[in-house]
């Protein structure tokens, strides 16, 4: 009833080919957008934007990353928590050196850094696959990790071995530091990772992103078809790895407002890598609604029973949030293999036939 | 909503009380939850909020458990012997960080909304994530004997607090009794130090302190850093200690290292008296994990030993014994128990002292940012509070000292259990203290546009 098409016909090719070709989802994402950049910054809270809104959308974007890579081209990597790294720790040495360049245009170019880094790693891509390839990243991330830990030059000698965050000003608004608010804050992220998921969407729709598939599908058929192989790889690991870089760039500046090496652990890697899992590989969707699942609902666990008075002991909490989480992920791939992005699509298939289904 | 006049008499008779049901359902969730904000609110206003960040999940949560207890439980205490503080009571409220910066970074969004009186983050990784945040927020922090050392700059860092002891007077004492036993520092020349330590903002803060010193007495450092994920093996670092041979072994390690590190010092043969752990090395898990090869393993302290304490008498009559607390009893008054008191006892004193200085019974955050920097446990003031004889006067805390340097022991494993071993320990405050305004000078020029000092400077009650 919802998804009634009724009457919406297709007279071009560019109508047909739309990444949204129904009326509702076109209205749908409309609404979503308003919400997020209208919405939110007017009714919610210090704690909705800065310890929920902020933090899920740079996942999000860090959870794109490895799915172009992961999802699309089909390349397996590990390495993606030190990729968010090499962005944070570029974005801060390009600040800390150029104080008088606008931080934005810094967090966008350590992005770059992050992805000649990223194509560095990718290299043997060429030759290994699967498990083979997550072992060389792998090594990507132990390799960076004591990078950030030993060469105190990327921390400016700092004693502490962290990374601060200095202030700095767009149009004369404070947007980085702990002076800047939350609202403006989480404004450049939407803006950020608006425009880059737009920007990915175009790319996976169009001869890049089915060039990618054609690898991940089979890539013996690919070559064939006359897709080179090592450019295509080493492509996807550069834009992967410079979403990522730019996320770890976000990360830190924008939320954060300082960190150390530990925040860039395997863990990062792992929780990335399962965001994509559950979301969705293969899919922009996926990624938010994987990040969605990892990131929010801990916090909503976490704050829910003792909203209602429930008097739970702090660890006992944390301790159920694990399990329930745990749960949820494995009732998830239980219920959908190919994570909650298919699971949409399947009650939008239903959607459109409700409530007379054949 | 409903339009019974358009809508068939059919559907409508079907989905009528349906519709109720679900609607009474509805109702009734949302008015709990509404009273449940209410009632929160209005406990909000005639209490004094104290978030306690503590961690009793992951790999720290063996450090993590005992301090969380002992801070939990004399605040607890205090609610039910006096009724609180000044006739208000405290809403002590435990959020869960697991020892994890981006959980305690939540923790703080979470908390702050509530006003509370002060934070105690307990993880250096945290704390220097919310120093930026304190001026802003307007809440006071109180890292005690944790965090940036250079934060106990008052005249730059307002709103942040760690009293007794920074790290640089930590190692003081640890190089004051190195020198004790060698006969005088110059003698440590031409030897070797080890220092074996947690590879974070933590483990790395006494290093320049360390290097300055070798500097001055012409000894040479070795650095054994201990990551996060091979806290529990280690053995890789003490077969180089092994190869090295220092002739001291200085430790700041956590949760899992500590007891780890104990024991391979002990597999390894490392004279256990010449192997010194900070106070944050020095719970009786940490000397447990060793078993009697342990023995003769040093920490520093600056709490009491033991329950032989009014003050704790009370906690086990008035909250252990009732059940209130999540501590084992047989784990009751061990040192890291204590540690949380102590903390306790300055978070309580300067609540006291903030209530005293703006007149005000339910106190904010401002009111005990004046009253953190006011603080003064005298000798009599411990005793009065039911610890005699249990730490050191903090006498030095004013507007430009956060901190007081207070001295602190040490402590010797006896395979049992943790001895007192020497008398108080003085740090050498003449070398920590510049260091310190160095290090301060050097973070407000590195973090543009820090802010200047605003708050105005009370007198010292």
């Amino acid at each position: 009833m919802l998804y009634r098409e009724a009457g919406q016909f297709k007279t071009s090719y560019a109508t047909d080919q739309a990444v949204f070709p129904i009326l509702q989802d076109r209205i749908g994402i409309l609404i979503i957008l308003v919400i997020a950049f209208v919405g939110v910054p007017l009714i919610g809270n210090d704690f909705l934007t800065n310890a929920v809104m902020i933090p899920f959308l740079i996942f999000s974007l860090a959870a794109i990353g490895l799915n172009l890579l992961t999802g699309y081209t089909g390349l397996l990597s590990l390495g993606t928590g030190a990729f968010m790294g090499v962005g944070a720790y570029a974005c801060y040495k390009l600040t800390t050196l150029f104080p008088n360049v606008n931080i934005i245009i810094w967090v966008i170019a350590s992005g770059f850094f992050s992805a000649a880094v990223g194509v560095m790693f990718g290299l043997p891509s060429l030759r290994i696959k699967g498990f083979y390839l997550a072992i060389a990243t792998l090594a990507a991330q132990f390799f960076l990790e004591w990078c950030f830990i030993r060469i105190p030059w990327l921390y400016n000698y700092n004693v502490s071995a962290a990374i601060e965050v200095p202030q700095r000003e767009l149009f004369g608004i404070i947007i980085t530091g702990p002076r800047a608010s939350a609202e403006t804050r989480y404004l450049i992220v939407l803006t950020i990772v608006t425009v880059m998921t737009w920007m990915a969407s175009n790319i996976v729709h169009g001869r890049i992103g089915r060039m990618w598939m054609a690898v991940r599908d089979m890539d013996i058929a690919a070559e064939l078809m006359g897709i080179r192989l090592l450019p295509t790889k080493l492509l996807a690991f550069a834009v992967s790895s410079f979403y990522c870089g730019v996320a770890g760039a976000l990360l830190v500046f924008l939320w954060y407002g300082g960190a150390e090496s530990t925040v860039f652990s395997i863990n990062e890697s792992f929780t990335v890598l399962f965001m994509i899992i559950i979301g969705g590989l293969g899919s922009l969707l996926g990624s938010f609604l994987g990040a969605a699942l990892i990131y929010i609902l801990p916090i909503v666990l976490r704050f829910v029973p003792p909203k209602l008075g429930l008097p739970l002991h702090a660890a006992t909490v944390e301790h159920m949030t694990f399990m329930i989480t745990g749960a949820l992920i494995v009732f998830f791939l239980i219920a959908e293999p190919a994570g909650l992005a298919r699971l949409w699509q399947i009650g939008k298939q239903k959607l459109r036939v409700w409530p007379f289904p054949y | 909503m409903q339009k019974p006049e358009v809508a068939p008499p059919g559907v409508n008779e079907g989905r009528n009380p349906m519709k109720a049901r679900h609607i009474l359902v509805g109702m009734t969730c949302a008015s709990l939850l509404g009273a449940a904000v209410l009632a929160s609110q209005a406990q909000a206003q005639d209490s004094i909020y104290v978030p306690l960040l503590t961690y009793r999940t992951g790999p720290y949560a063996g450090s993590g458990i005992p301090i969380a207890n002992g801070m939990h439980d004399y605040l607890a205490m205090l609610n039910e012997r006096d009724g609180g503080i000044g006739g208000v009571k405290l809403n002590v409220e435990e959020c869960e960080t697991g020892y994890d910066t981006k959980k305690g970074v939540e923790c703080w969004e979470s908390v702050k909304g509530k006003k509370p009186a002060v934070v105690n983050p307990y993880s250096t990784g945290i704390t220097l994530q919310i120093i930026p945040k304190a001026a802003v927020d307007k809440i006071p922090i109180l890292s005690m004997a944790y965090g940036l050392s250079a934060s106990a700059v008052g005249k730059d860092f307002p709103w942040v607090f760690n009293p007794p002891a920074t790290y640089w007077d930590g190692l003081s004492m640890v190089m004051r009794y190195i020198g004790g036993k060698e006969g005088g520092l110059e003698k440590l020349k031409g030897k070797t130090i080890g220092f074996i330590f947690l590879e974070s903002p933590y483990g790395r803060e006494p290093l320049p302190l360390l290097q300055q010193f070798a500097k001055d007495y012409g000894f040479t450092v070795k650095e054994y850093s201990v990551a996060g994920k091979e806290m529990q093996d280690q053995s890789a670092q003490w077969l180089s200690v092994r190869r090295d041979r220092p002739a001291w072994m200085i430790m700041w390690g956590w949760g899992a290292m500590n007891p780890t590190a104990v024991k391979r010092a002990a597999e390894n043969g490392y004279p256990m008296d010449h192997f010194i752990g900070i106070w944050w090395s020095g719970s009786d898990d940490d000397g447990r994990g060793g078993g009697q090869e342990a023995k003769g393993y040093l920490s520093l302290n600056f709490n009491g030993l033991g329950a032989n304490y009014p003050a704790l008498q009370d906690i086990k009559k008035h909250v252990v014994d009732k059940g209130k607390s999540q501590v084992e009893k047989d784990k009751f008054a061990e040192n890291f128990y204590n540690r949380g008191v102590y903390n306790s006892v300055l978070v309580a004193e300067a609540i006291r002292n903030a209530q005293k200085l703006s007149g005000k019974k339910v106190v904010t955050g401002e009111d005990v940012r004046r009253g953190l920097e006011t603080l003064n446990i005298s000798e009599a003031r411990w005793k009065e509070l039911g610890f005699a004889n249990f730490a050191a006067p903090i006498s030095g805390v004013n507007c430009t000292d956060h901190n007081g340097h207070a001295p602190a022991y040490m402590q010797q494993w006896d395979g049992a259990k943790w001895v007192k071993i020497s008398d108080w320990i003085q740090p050498m405050r003449d070398k920590v203290r510049p260091m310190l305004e160095e290090a301060a000078k050097e973070y407000v020029e590195k973090n543009t546009g820090w802010p200047k000092r605003t708050e105005a400077c009370d007198k010292s009650s």
